[in-house]
């Protein structure tokens, strides 16, 4: 026989439940984000340590590893202005040609920097949580990028940290395009889903591909544009291995993410 | 069973979830993060009330879905599930045993994920499931019952240090006691 006390704790505990899982959506997420401020303390002492550790280890580095560094970063820098120079060369007789045929200019992104400071603790979601939120002018359904390519999209947003969902994750499923290896012409379409047979987080499968597609292992796979959230062409991965699916009708393929998810400390988000 | 208990109780719970969310060695070395909620679960409902249990999963449980894409609330109930069972039962368990601490732990640790999942399935949700995800049980369920008796130490050394402990009874009775030597000459 249950004692009274078993009773109160079980019609408390389920009272707190019920009453928070039924609360209206933006209501839930404001209270979601409130408690997960608390940790906020905790995760900026985790990044100054993680800071004071970095330039520790910086002062025990040698001069002449300094040195080398130095040169190599100059080399790198000379490189990279004159491929600007090209870029810009490119864009502006991009724009030019826009002009000529009445088609939408393209803006830059304004890009926000924001450092990952946590992981989904559950095992079943692939989301991060990134230090920047509404006061950076961050909202909903922004595009979180690295220079090696995709990372995902904020999904919730608070005063000072933002919940991103990543590439991978059942709730970030995508179009994408499939590119030659050669002269980038578009080789199929298809979308962007968890893979469903492998450990490896980097691993996701490339579903509804039409059957008879020229897919090969190694070709691009970049965003398409379509769907409104993600910009066209940013790189997403490459294809790994490819499968006929539904007696040939479709085909499916592993793709190999850009960005190493595992290691993410800084991405950027598209203030768009 | 003392207030000081489950305070200490509640900020092991914040700093879990924390390292949780913030600690990628597990994750990038098995594949899959271990929990230690169902770990703390079971030393609460062993040790203290129902109502330090009934906190306990109440306040760690809405910890853990403020860093996670699950829905708020959800990881509540499946934990104070499996601790109001062990509490229930814990005259049948020997809670001092570091081998009954483990399979306790683990036993927690492999059931909380899987209500969890049960709750999110019926709650609609579509969390990532694979063939994978067994290996990522069984992943949490060791490491939750490997953690279990490290939080028994932890929390055992930590009363010890900060509780009142009541001398422990002696063997010697007075009445017992061996007169040695003559008895005393009595006078009528």
């Amino acid at each position: 026989m249950l004692k009274r006390q078993y009773y109160i704790a079980f019609g408390l505990v389920l009272f707190v439940v019920l009453v928070v899982l039924n609360l209206p959506d933006q209501k839930a997420a404001r209270l979601k984000l409130a408690i997960g401020g608390l940790f906020l303390p905790l995760f900026g002492m985790a990044g100054s340590a993680q800071n004071l550790a970095d330039q520790a280890g910086k002062t025990f580095t040698s001069r002449s590893a300094l040195l080398a560094e130095l040169d190599r970063l100059r080399r790198e820098n000379q490189q990279l202005q004159s491929q600007l120079l090209q870029a810009q060369e490119a864009w502006r007789e991009n724009a030019q040609l826009r002009r000529a045929l009445g088609w939408q200019q393209r803006a830059l992104w304004p890009l926000k920097p924001a450092r990952v400071i946590g992981h989904d603790p559950a095992n079943w979601w692939r989301t991060i949580l990134i230090d920047v939120g509404r006061r950076d002018e961050v909202r909903t359904n922004m595009v979180v990028l690295t220079p090696d390519g995709l990372v995902g999209r904020i999904t919730h947003v608070g005063f000072s940290q933002s919940h991103v969902v990543l590439v991978g994750d059942p709730n970030c499923r995508f179009s994408v395009q499939i590119q030659q290896l050669t002269d980038k012409g578009i080789v199929a379409k298809g979308i962007i889903s968890p893979s469903a047979s492998s450990l490896d987080r980097l691993l996701v499968d490339l579903i509804f591909v039409p059957g008879g597609s020229l897919l090969k292992p190694g070709q691009s796979v970049v965003t398409s544009g379509d769907g409104g959230i993600f910009p066209k062409g940013l790189a997403v991965g490459h294809v790994v291995d490819v499968r006929t699916n539904d007696f040939g009708l479709n085909l499916e393929a592993r793709v190999k993410l850009a960005v190493n998810l595992n290691h993410l400390e800084h991405v950027w988000v598209i203030l768009q | 069973m003392n207030w000081l208990n489950t305070v200490a109780l509640l900020l092991v719970a914040y700093l879990a979830v924390f390292c949780e969310s913030s600690c990628r060695g597990f994750r990038n070395l098995f594949g899959a993060q271990i929990d230690l909620l169902p770990a703390l679960i079971a030393y609460a409902a062993l040790s203290a009330g129902i109502s330090t249990v009934a906190v306990l999963a109440t306040l760690g449980g809405l910890w853990f879905d403020s860093l996670s894409a699950n829905p708020l609330g959800i990881s509540v109930l499946p934990l104070f599930v499996v601790g109001f069972a062990i509490h229930y039962w814990r005259e049948l368990i020997l809670r001092d045993q570091r081998y009954a601490q483990f399979l306790l732990g683990l036993a927690a640790s492999a059931l909380v994920p899987v209500f969890t999942l049960l709750s999110l399935f019926g709650a609609g949700a579509d969390p990532l499931m694979d063939w994978w995800s067994l290996w990522r049980w069984l992943v949490m369920s060791v490491g939750g019952g490997a953690f279990t008796p490290v939080f028994f130490c932890l929390f055992d050394r930590l009363n010890r240090a900060f509780s009142y402990q009541p001398l422990p009874q002696t063997s010697f009775r007075p009445d017992r006691e061996i007169k040695r030597g003559r008895v005393p000459h009595m006078d009528h």
